[in-house]
């Protein structure tokens, strides 16, 4: 196996490129890749304040060392969801990485603030971890993003996710899900910008570049994901991926090109009405948010708020007063 | 296939992850003819010797200790 690059000895290869990569040429493979789908989405720029949420895993590790291996200025997001051990280890990985950089990562612990874990608090919810989980990282990355002034919220989302995501709603025809799921979600009444950087890298990929660059991550699944649909949906992926390389990439940019927009009224439906939580402040068509109706229901407890997140989300009945 | 072999045949460590455990394979034998045998699908895992990638088409020979890393990580989005 040669390097397409420089014909030296590769250490990976990615079929749906065709291509083989030496060390060197992967890294820079990488950064192309990156800076194609910022460019081609207009996710941001040099002068941006960026925010990384930050798990401790491959991906979001990866898109924080791409994005200052870019030139990039990028402060680090860490939520701590209570799930025992495995918490603890991803918690190290994410410290370690930013330290030994001597960068700024934010740390927001869901048990010690909100008075829950996600194991106990979903079950108490009735609800499935993931989607507890899944719950309480949107809404707390929203209002960090907000609290910290930042322009951008980065997320690892890598493009077996998005496939299977994706194929998800699509098998299930949740189309006001479809016309949301975009690389970049723009900034609107109380919701920060979302973009995800890393579409056009496969998860092999971004585990592939964090053991080149010597960037340690929790290699171990979160206890909570055994049979997931997800993990389901990214398996029938890979198994015609592996027949069919380049599958997941049309799938997804396919869809991006040529479908999403068809579904984008119906996303957007879901923005009449909003205003700020009773609660906490934050955007949302209730009285109260599904964050502050998660906590309650899991037993914890919401702690005294400065009103941060409320700036500008007293909208009314109609969508005026956007945080741009 | 697993197992002790016989004292001619290479023997290859390799270690798999979620559950984790530890195997002998009888050697040589390439990655990507490893990964076939373990009904391992080549886009959901990478192979580590070292602390580095190991390439699809290079064949393991006696002694050598593999990581076989699973790269699908699941959760909602
Ligand atoms: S697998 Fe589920 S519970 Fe675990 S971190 Fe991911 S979303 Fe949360
Ligand atoms: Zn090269
Ligand atoms: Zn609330």
């Amino acid at each position: 196996m040669k390097c397409v690059t420089c014909r030296g000895p590769a250490i990976i290869d990615i079929r749906r490129h065709n291509s083989n990569f030496c060390a060197e040429h992967f890294i820079e493979q990488c950064h192309r890749q990156v800076r194609k789908a910022i460019e081609e989405f207009s996710m941001f720029e040099k002068s941006d304040k960026i925010l990384v949420a930050v798990s401790g895993g491959k991906d979001s590790l990866a898109i924080w060392d791409l994005l200052l291996d870019l030139g990039y200025s990028v402060d680090g997001l860490y939520i701590g969801l209570g799930i025992g051990g495995y918490s603890d280890t991803s918690l190290d990985y994410a410290r370690a990485y930013a330290k030994t950089r001597s960068l700024h990562l934010i740390e927001v612990d869901v048990p010690s603030t909100f008075g829950f874990d996600i194991p106990n608090g979903s079950r108490a919810a009735k609800r499935v971890p993931c989607s507890a989980c899944g719950l309480s990282k949107r809404h707390l990355f929203d209002e960090e993003a907000i609290k910290g002034g930042y322009d951008v919220l980065v997320t690892g989302h890598n493009l077996d996710d998005e496939a299977a995501v994706l194929f998800g709603n699509t098998l299930h025809w949740h189309t006001e899900y479809l016309g949301r799921q975009l690389p970049v979600l723009p900034a609107r009444d109380g919701f920060p910008r979302k973009v995800k950087p890393l579409v056009r890298l496969a998860e092999r990929e971004t585990a592939a570049y964090c053991i080149v660059k010597g960037i340690d991550y929790i290699v171990d699944e979160c206890p909570m994901a055994a049979g997931n649909k997800h993990l389901g949906y990214k398996n029938a992926l890979n198994e015609i991926e592996a027949g069919s390389p380049g599958a997941k990439h049309s799938f997804y940019f396919g869809f991006l090109d040529r479908a999403a927009e068809f579904f984008a009224a119906e996303a957007s439906i879901d923005r009449e009405g909003l205003g700020a939580c009773a609660s906490c402040g934050a955007p949302t068509t209730s009285e109260t948010c599904a964050f502050c109706r998660l906590v309650e229901r899991a037993g914890g407890q919401l702690p005294e708020r400065t009103g941060v997140n409320a700036v500008s989300v007293d909208l009314g009945p109609t969508r005026s007063g956007s945080i741009q | 296939m697993f197992g002790l072999s016989a004292c001619d045949h290479v023997r290859v460590k390799v270690r798999l992850h979620n559950p984790r455990r530890d195997l002998e394979i009888e050697g040589p034998i390439t990655i990507i003819n490893l990964l076939a045998r373990l009904d391992l699908n080549r886009e959901a895992v990478l192979v580590v010797r070292d602390g580095e990638l190991v390439p699809g088409d290079e064949s393991l020979a006696d002694d050598d200790a593999i990581e076989i890393r699973p790269v699908i990580s699941g959760g909602e989005q």
